[in-house]
């Protein structure tokens, strides 16, 4: 038996399929993986993300830490309340996990990080946090419940009437303390809607009411989907603590300004950034029938060239879909061994799927 | 608890077997099979002409989880093959043994079919399985 959520006694109800996920027992679906997804993209989905790790950083100089610890620059956050996509990096430059920071206040940040990495994780935050005095706070008294779709917000602000007003005044990818609650407008799926990190014993309370008000309870397997649709990375499978975040498409989150800033994996990854990275990671798209999976190879002028890092079929383009980690020089076309059989794939940017739309 | 309808032939890599009153054999993937693999996306289905030895490979069912390979049941050769499978995969879940058929077959070994399993063996075969 693995670890369960507060919310796993009602996914067995809903009659969800369980299955392990690095530890944790969860829903995979409840019953079409095909229909959850479409649910988030044409309606409102909800998923479980209670395994996920809230971790709260307290101290005077929780900001001069972040700004060491991570490779995208916590300065970026200037209003209260703002979010911030990262990968934390090991002295090598590999990727030990990526995360979201929220500004709480002046002396207190709050991050997510995976459940799969959550003991590495907590050691080296924990780690890197005495020089600064911080302090480590893991709220495991907080379950989470991620309100995804076009409808999901309107959906949340009838469930939480009272608190509506303020929920309306969230930006993208802000956070809100309201009471015993933080509702995060962020999310994992390409859609509006929110991420709702609340206490344990008010988790079932609230999934309950949101499917009254007609949202649909979504497994993990939808997620990977949308996920992947919507050009996100998965840590473990596209990027790891062998990768770069410039291998892995991630140099975007890469702040380099100021160039006095010395951040954990910086000196390697100047390395690599001026000498040129031999591999990246693109989209694939397969025009013809079939579905690409992780471990496929890449095949280009008949050698094998590259690898499927995620591969998929993408509900909303009705064809399969791939991030690969392929050559810098990689054309616009390459092929793919699938079961034995090389076939036509499209080279393509991510994401596929932007709030419902095609977009590629 | 998967649904093996009593009136059906089974084989171990989970097809199902009707024996038509025209001589031929409806084959298609059993219950048990489809809500293993999940969500069908793509459904590659045999030629009609083309002959197959007994669990020689002759169509794929692609699901979101993965790609299975369909094992002709009983040596024979294609009449005809479920094409509305190629824009409706998802016809294999909601209903494997009527609307879901993949194709049927012209068997040239009908001692191969009497080898089948009976809905009761292959019920206990899942279950054994699955233990």
């Amino acid at each position: 038996m693995g670890q369960r959520t507060p919310l796993y006694d009602v996914h067995v109800n809903l009659k969800a399929k369980i299955v392990d996920f690095g530890g944790w027992d969860m829903p995979i679906n409840y019953g079409s993986q095909i229909e959850e997804h479409h649910q988030v993209r044409k309606d409102a989905g909800m998923f479980d993300v209670s395994h996920m790790v809230v971790v709260d950083l307290v101290g005077d100089k929780v900001r001069d830490f972040l700004r060491y610890l991570l490779a995208n620059n916590v300065d970026r956050l200037k209003e209260q309340g703002k979010a911030l996509y990262s990968c934390m990096l090991n002295d090598q430059g590999g990727v030990i996990d990526d995360l979201i920071t929220y500004y709480m206040n002046d002396s207190r940040f709050r991050m997510v990080v995976n459940a799969s990495t959550r003991e590495k994780d907590l050691a080296w935050i924990k780690q890197q946090a005495e020089v600064f005095s911080v302090s480590v706070k893991v709220c495991d008294d907080l379950a989470m419940i991620a309100v995804q779709g076009p409808t999901a917000r309107d959906k949340v602000h009838a469930v939480l009437a009272d608190k509506a007003q303020v929920l309306e005044g969230i930006g993208v990818f802000f956070i809100r303390e309201i009471d015993d609650m933080a509702v995060a407008r962020t999310g994992y799926t390409g859609e509006d809607g929110y991420e709702i990190m609340l206490p344990v014993a008010d988790a079932v309370g609230l999934w309950d009411k949101l499917i009254q008000a007609g949202v649909k309870p979504c497994g993990l397997g939808a997620r990977d989907t949308l996920r992947l649709e919507a050009g996100m990375n998965l840590y473990g499978t596209d990027m790891d603590e062998q990768t770069s975040p410039l291998e892995s498409g991630l140099g975007w989150t890469i702040a380099w300004e100021p160039d006095g800033r010395n951040f954990i994996g910086r000196k390697p990854l100047e390395r690599q950034r001026q000498q040129g990275t031999s591999q990246k990671l693109v989209g694939l798209l397969l025009e013809g029938k079939g579905v690409l999976r992780n471990h496929q190879k890449v095949v280009i002028d008949g050698l094998e060239a590259g690898e499927i890092t995620s591969g998929s079929f993408s509900p909303t383009l009705g064809k399969a879909i791939a991030f690969a980690r392929v050559p810098k020089n990689v054309g616009d076309n390459c092929k793919v061994d699938m079961r034995g059989k090389l076939m036509d794939v499209k080279v393509v940017k991510p994401p596929f799927v932007r709030q419902g739309k095609a977009c590629i | 608890m998967s649904n093996v309808p009593a009136e059906l032939h089974y084989a171990k890599s989970h097809e199902w077997v009707r024996k038509n009153d025209d001589g031929t054999l409806t084959i298609g993937i059993s219950d048990h099979a489809q809500a293993l693999l999940g969500d069908m996306v793509f459904v590659d289905v045999p030629e009609a002409g083309r002959s197959f030895e007994q669990a020689e490979d002759c169509a794929v069912v692609e699901s979101v989880k993965a790609a299975s390979d369909v094992y002709c049941p009983v040596s024979g050769e294609v009449v005809e093959a479920n094409e509305a499978l190629v824009d409706s995969p998802e016809m294999i879940n909601a209903d494997p043994y009527v609307d879901g058929w993949i194709f049927t077959l012209k068997p040239s070994n009908m001692s191969e079919f009497s080898e089948l399993m009976s809905a009761d063996e292959y019920a206990e075969y899942v279950a054994s399985e699955e233990e």
